[in-house]
């Protein structure tokens, strides 16, 4: 597969959604939060909790729509700054009981309107970065589709970040980097190749710690291996000292970039 | 859509090629200039005498990181960072090598940030002032990686930090490298503001994208030089995504103040007075001695 071919499979709208993984995952034990107690509840992120095992959890999670109808209500996945606030109030709230945070991203990124920049989308994301850097609970982020640039990684400073192998995590959609590059749109096969955005790539550039097969919705097992996974998980950092954890969150993202001084 | 298009004023815009002039500096070399606010022509020296501020009507234009920090800091105190650290072309992107080249010839920078520590009306600070010409500031690994050590060095010896924000966001040559320079430096400005350090961003013209949506806008104290496009979407952008012309002053320095999301609009005449005042409300140490 190209990686282009890779962006059309991780944008392909038969693909499982957040609400697909929440429903497989966790069934009836998921209860549904709503809003951000400032603006509003941005439908295009989902948030509640829900038992892992027996383990109270905060699932966090964009959410596409898997019919026209959905997909115009969740407006495409892409939130606006409430979206991005109700999850770090839900993050916070975690925080306070101790629970392990779940985030799964499918997004092609942050809403661009004109609601979205009066109400301070740079500044929603930029806040959610420093605060999940050093919240005090065990964050694991899985992309199970597209993640597009800081509107993904608003939910994606995490312990770990996982991929299912076919999506793609980049800086700028590959549309978009063509244009810019080659004033081309249809470059964008070109583009994509050029990002390194795959799964595979990622994992060698040292930017994801898993990356994961793809499960259909039809799939309970692969559901269930995915539990025991994300379980372990959480077991082994909650078992961690919270000093430990934060400074092995740190260096997860400080190491990233290979930065030598000349002289 | 080309960010770095909609950044350029729109004199500049008409039969120039993306490469020649991105990295143009935005004064010509010449003895006249045509003012990007008014149109007004105004002789080079006056205006430079002038903070490089348009006499008739106020506008800045944009400083090179050097003349900022020359602005700001006191005299000779400027001590900078890691001047060394280079950009590499980690993912192999096309033309990315010849890019980093030209910028640096034009820009004479080797990075899009200059980082240091220097005396500010005789307190101690650590320095950040990002460089438009190079890659219009936008934010690569080095970059990241020098915003972060400084952040480092700034809580390690309890200073307060001043960051001068410009950039057209994420470096997309770098890929995902680049967007996570956004999450490595809001982990290095969180662990200074848990020290309880104070952090003042001064955001100047353009400050969007992925450095708004990081560093930019994570300040204690954010202030902004007059009439800046400060912007997570570019205007471009949302008007392509929205089909719809956005309305006049959206997106400036003021509109964003009236929204909430900065704590004052400063003319850059003011603007070293300023922050002197506020580190000076802050029990921010007066230097002892300066690292040369």
């Amino acid at each position: 597969m190209s990686a282009f071919d890779k962006v059309m499979a991780a944008r392909d709208a038969k693909k499982p959604t957040t609400v697909d993984f929440i429903e497989n995952m966790f069934g009836d034990s998921f209860f549904e939060l709503h809003g951000d107690r400032r603006f509003g509840d941005d439908k295009a992120v989902i948030g509640g909790l829900a038992s892992l095992n027996g383990m109270p959890v905060t699932v966090i999670g964009l959410e596409k729509g898997r019919n026209t109808k959905e997909r115009m209500e969740r407006n495409f996945g892409s939130a606006h700054p409430e979206g991005y606030r109700k999850a770090l109030r839900l993050m916070k709230q975690a925080e306070k009981f101790h629970r392990p945070v779940l985030c799964f991203v499918d997004t092609s990124g942050a809403f661009c309107g004109i609601g979205a920049e009066e109400r301070g989308q740079g500044q929603a994301i930029a806040e959610n970065l420093m605060e999940m850097m050093t919240l005090k609970t065990p964050i694991l982020s899985i992309l199970i589709g597209e993640g597009g640039s800081g509107g993904a990684l608003a939910l994606a400073v995490a312990d770990e970040v996982w991929m299912l192998e076919n999506a793609v995590y980049s800086v700028i959609s590959p549309e978009g980097c063509a244009s810019i590059l080659w004033k081309d749109e249809s470059r964008a096969a070109d583009a994509a190749q050029c990002l390194k955005l795959t799964a595979q790539d990622l994992f060698k550039l040292g930017v994801i710690e898993r990356i994961l097969r793809e499960p259909k919705v039809e799939d309970k097992k692969i559901f269930e291996s995915l539990k025991m996974l994300i379980a372990r998980t959480f077991e082994k950092n909650l078992s961690m000292p919270v000093d430990e954890l934060l400074e092995a969150r740190y260096n997860r993202f400080r190491k990233i970039g290979d930065c030598k001084n000349e002289k | 859509m080309d960010l770095f298009t909609f950044l350029k004023p729109k004199n500049e815009l008409e039969g120039a090629s993306a490469d020649t002039e991105l990295n143009r500096p935005f004064v010509p070399d010449s003895m006249w200039v045509k003012c990007t606010g008014c149109g007004a022509m105004l002789l080079m020296s006056d205006i430079e005498e002038n903070d490089k501020i348009c006499t008739k009507c106020g506008y800045h234009f944009r400083l090179t990181a050097r003349e900022r920090i020359k602005l700001l800091a006191d005299k000779d105190s400027f001590a900078e960072f890691d001047a060394d650290l280079m950009s590499k072309n980690i993912i192999d992107f096309p033309d990315y090598n010849r890019k980093l080249k030209s910028s640096k010839l034009k820009s004479g920078e080797n990075e899009s940030v200059v980082t240091g520590r220097c005396t500010m009306g005789g307190y101690d600070v650590v320095l950040c002032v990002m460089e438009p010409g190079f890659m219009m500031g936008s934010m690569g690994i080095v970059t990241g990686e020098k915003i972060t050590r400084a952040f480092e060095y700034a809580t390690e010896n309890m200073l307060p930090v001043v960051v001068c924000t410009v950039s057209g966001g994420a470096r997309m040559h770098e890929g995902i490298m680049s967007l996570m320079q956004m999450a490595k430096t809001s982990g290095a400005v969180k662990r200074h503001s848990d020290a309880e350090l104070l952090y003042i961003t001064v955001l100047t013209d353009p400050t969007t994208g992925g450095v708004t949506a990081s560093f930019a806008m994570e300040g204690d104290i954010i202030l902004s030089e007059p009439n800046a496009l400060i912007a997570f979407a570019g205007p471009r952008v949302i008007e392509q995504t929205i089909r719809q012309k956005l309305p006049k002053g959206f997106q400036t320095s003021e509109f964003v103040l009236d929204k909430g999301f900065i704590d004052a609009v400063v003319s850059r005449k003011d603007l070293k007075v300023t922050l002197v005042k506020l580190l000076g409300l802050h029990n921010v140490k007066r230097a002892g001695e300066v690292e040369n």
